[in-house]
């Protein structure tokens, strides 16, 4: 199955690249068979989204154990996100980060800083980093709060473009003056709550900001992690008009509400923030029109030590490479087995008493998309944006590389922390019950994970 | 429980429907209602020449307060003694929470001696809510966490309000029962975005019946009221008329709301209880505030001298409210608490026997 729709067939792989597909290929006696019955072979997923935490936050993560989590979750390619310690905001550091990556289980390309130490003040060496591979530019973590330098910045990658490299600036929209401190979404729970609140507006005045400098610019932007309906729409009209503007989602902003932190648990504070009901209806229309090009993780390790403290302390992020696929299976496509998720056990204290959990879990609750639809938003999509589509996100013809992933669309399963392979266990899924599974994930034409289990 | 259970070998169960006090919605109208009777009991205890009970005789209450605090403290270390329970006090400031020890890490140390309740106060909403999940066996008493809510204050403000009620009708606070709060018109001002004080009243003074309305800069209410069972009253002059209860709030200017107002001058002059506007009060209308008090600020220093200014008695019937609250939760193990009277006939005061 590809982004162009699907049909039964299988799959021959030489070398690690695909050499057959057709209804049914005879095999050579010795040839390593993958069943796949019941299942779609699917292009690799492409994250356009993980913080890897390698170099400087190792206890959280290393790329290996990102690999290793990105593998079983389906993914063939991911993009580290450089928010690292130091930050990747030079060639040099591009360079280490691509060597962690080199023999991890699944491609790692890296996204460099737009500015320098991601502080917002000068001009990274983006045309070093272009040199060195880098496509995707983003100071992730923070926006580029100061519009003229972010304005410099898209003339600066232009000029990278005209010359071939075809490099986009990602964008997390948060002013930071209007978030002012906030740690979780501002409304009704924060309010009853107590909690500081990052109002809709702080995302939506820097989408509206970047959306006016593609137009003054003509240089590409994409846009990070969105989160509110009015951004989703601002992207939707920008779109409209023809600027050269992408999106991506998290699958967490698809799921869970900020009613999810009613109980304070620190698993649920998160960048942006979770929002309303009608924000998760609003972002999965926008994945459904089109408006949103991509499901991206967001991936976010963080070790129990500092997760395990008041909400307001905790930093924000949540895991996402092992369960995306399952996730965002479950909320946007119908199927036999329904996900579940455990209701008053998980969130004991002001949920329960006021109705509700701050999950919405089933599709139905708006937009319906068939599994190819969704397997599109974690593969073609995204790799096209991410620059990696001569090896990844499909199509499977004769001539790819061999970079699959077999899902089982109608599996359920159910989330266990501590059988993750992250180093960190800050999952918001934990007990949840997901429809769709990953069966086998080969990497150039390498199995790295069959039947479910990792393989090296 | 007194009767018959020793307080020494009794399994610290759990006496209430819950077994922390994390919210007044912990509680509900029953659950104040079973508050305030019991605090009945104990302010009777408090007007001895003795004012002590031997009730949690051998219970260990521990105060952690990772947030300045003189009244509540003291208020809650006061009532844990007359109760006879012993009472550690988890210095902030000259413990290892300055080494970097995790806010866990010190609640399970001071847990693993054996404390059966932790009063805490935190700077961070929902810190509490923390430490009730890291808690083995003791029992948690939020003591004011954030923003977001105090409960002991917000139940010692009902019992005032009753026990002023009382007085003027010349009968005893207790059997009033609960119902006299039914209609009353509160009227909170101030700073009620940062308020945990504002956040517990809303919920108490819903749960028993009044009729809750807030007042204050639109840059000092919450982002959102939705859920909230208040009205706002945009004029504050034409909202005084109307109240029997005003609960002023401080402007909390340790927590950045000074930067919410212009100036404090002209927050005193558009929203403070200032003479003018006092002299506008229905007559029998009464003032509270949680302390401290700015004089001159959200109140001028002859108001806050007025009688209706209950500040004080608020300030006294603390001590008798939080020995309620330790009790129901700590106390009369097996027993129903709505049964239990905390100083039945033939109870001993245990003079002299006290040496924690």
């Amino acid at each position: 199955m590809g982004a162009d729709g699907g049909r039964r067939a299988d799959v021959a792989i030489t070398d690690g690249v695909v050499t057959a597909v057709a209804e049914r290929l005879d095999v050579d006696p010795g040839t390593k068979i993958l069943d796949a019955g019941g299942c779609v072979v699917s292009p690799g997923l492409v994250d356009l989204h993980a913080h890897l935490r390698q170099p400087g936050g190792e206890e959280a993560e290393t790329v290996e154990s990102a690999a290793r989590a990105a593998a079983l979750g389906g993914y063939t390619a991911i993009v580290a996100m450089p928010n690292t310690d130091p930050p990747i905001d030079s060639a040099a550091v591009v360079h280490e980060v691509l060597s962690l990556g080199r023999g991890a289980m699944a491609d790692v390309a890296v996204a460099g800083a737009i500015t320098v130490g991601r502080a917002g003040d000068q001009l990274a060496p983006m045309a070093e980093m272009a040199d060195a591979g880098v496509r995707i530019f983003t100071d992730d973590g923070a926006g580029v709060q100061d519009g003229g330098l972010m304005r410099r910045a898209l003339d600066y990658a232009g000029g990278l473009r005209a010359r071939g490299q075809k490099v986009v600036l990602a964008q997390h929209c948060e002013d930071t003056l209007l978030a002012a401190g906030g740690v979780m979404h501002e409304g009704e729970w924060s309010s009853r709550l107590g909690l500081p609140g990052i109002p809709s507006a702080a995302e939506e005045a820097m989408v509206a900001r970047d959306i006016a400098l593609v137009r003054q610019t003509g240089v590409p932007v994409h846009f990070l992690h969105l989160s509110t309906a009015g951004a989703v729409e601002l992207v939707r009209r920008a779109k409209s008009e023809g600027l050269a503007v992408t999106a991506e989602v998290a699958p967490h902003h698809l799921v869970l509400t900020d009613q999810a932190v009613a109980g304070y648990d620190p698993s649920y504070r998160v960048n942006p923030p979770l929002r309303t009901f009608a924000d998760v209806l609003a972002v999965r229309a926008g994945v459904a029109d089109g408006t949103i090009d991509a499901v991206a993780t967001d991936h976010a390790p963080h070790s129990p030590e500092v997760k395990d403290v008041p909400f307001d302390m905790a930093p924000p992020g949540m895991l996402g490479l092992e369960t995306a696929l399952a996730v965002t299976l479950t909320a946007l496509t119908r199927h036999r087995g329904s996900g579940s998720a455990p209701g008053g056990g998980e969130m004991p204290d002001a949920p329960g008493r006021l109705g509700g959990t701050g999950i919405v879990l089933d599709a139905g609750e708006g937009a319906v998309l068939d599994v190819g639809a969704v397997l599109a938003l974690l593969t073609a999509r995204p790799a096209s944006i991410a620059g990696l589509g001569d090896c990844h996100g499909g199509p499977l013809v004769v001539g790819a590389v061999a970079n699959i992933c077999v899902v089982d669309p109608t599996a359920t399963w159910t989330v266990d922390p501590t059988g993750l392979a992250s180093l960190s266990r800050n999952t918001p899924y934990a007990g949840w019950t997901l429809t769709g599974r990953v069966r086998h994930t080969v990497l150039r034409g390498e199995p790295v994970v069959l039947d479910s289990e990792a393989q090296r | 429980m007194i009767s018959t259970a020793d307080p020494v070998s009794a399994a610290p169960e759990t006496t209430s429907t819950e077994r922390h006090l994390l919210s007044v919605a912990d509680l509900g109208r029953s659950g104040i209602a079973e508050v305030l009777d019991v605090a009945e009991a104990f302010a009777e205890v408090e007007r001895r020449s003795m004012p002590k009970v031997p009730t949690l005789r051998g219970r260990v209450v521990a105060t952690l307060f990772f947030e300045e605090s003189t009244r509540t403290r003291l208020s809650f270390e006061t009532a844990a003694k007359r109760l006879s329970a012993d009472v550690l006090s988890l210095a902030v400031g000259t413990s290892s929470v300055k080494k970097g020890e995790s806010l866990r890490d010190t609640i399970e140390t001071v847990e693993a001696m054996g404390i059966d309740a932790l009063i805490v106060r935190h700077r961070s909403s929902g810190a509490c809510h923390q430490v009730a999940r890291w808690a083995r066996r003791a029992h948690v008493v939020n003591a004011g966490d954030g923003w977001h809510e105090h409960p002991s204050q917000a139940l010692l403000d009902c019992f005032t309000l009753r026990q002023v009620w009382a007085e003027r009708a010349g009968v005893p606070p207790a059997s009033m029962g609960i119902d006299c709060f039914d209609g009353k018109r509160i009227l909170i001002v101030g700073d009620i975005r940062h308020s945990r004080v504002a956040r517990s009243q809303v919920l108490a003074y819903d749960a028993l019946g009044a009729s809750v309305s807030i007042a204050g800069p639109g840059s000092l209410l919450p982002p959102s009221l939705a859920g909230w069972p208040v009205t706002v009253e945009p004029d504050l002059d034409d909202a005084l008329t109307r109240v029997d209860v005003v609960s002023l709030l401080r402007i909390q200017a340790e927590r950045g709301s000074g930067a919410f107002v212009p100036s404090l001058r002209e927050y005193t002059e558009h929203w403070g209880l200032t003479s003018r506007r006092a002299s506008r009060l229905a007559p029998g209308a009464v003032v509270t505030h949680p302390g401290p008090m700015l004089r001159g600020v959200e109140v001028a220093g002859e108001v806050a001298d007025l009688p209706s200014m209950l500040a004080t008695r608020q300030v006294t019937n603390g001590v008798a409210v939080r020995m309620a609250i330790l009790f129901l939760l700590l106390g009369a193990p097996g027993t129903d608490p709505r049964a239990a009277r905390p100083v039945p006939e033939g109870v001993r005061v245990a003079v002299g026997s006290d040496r924690g």
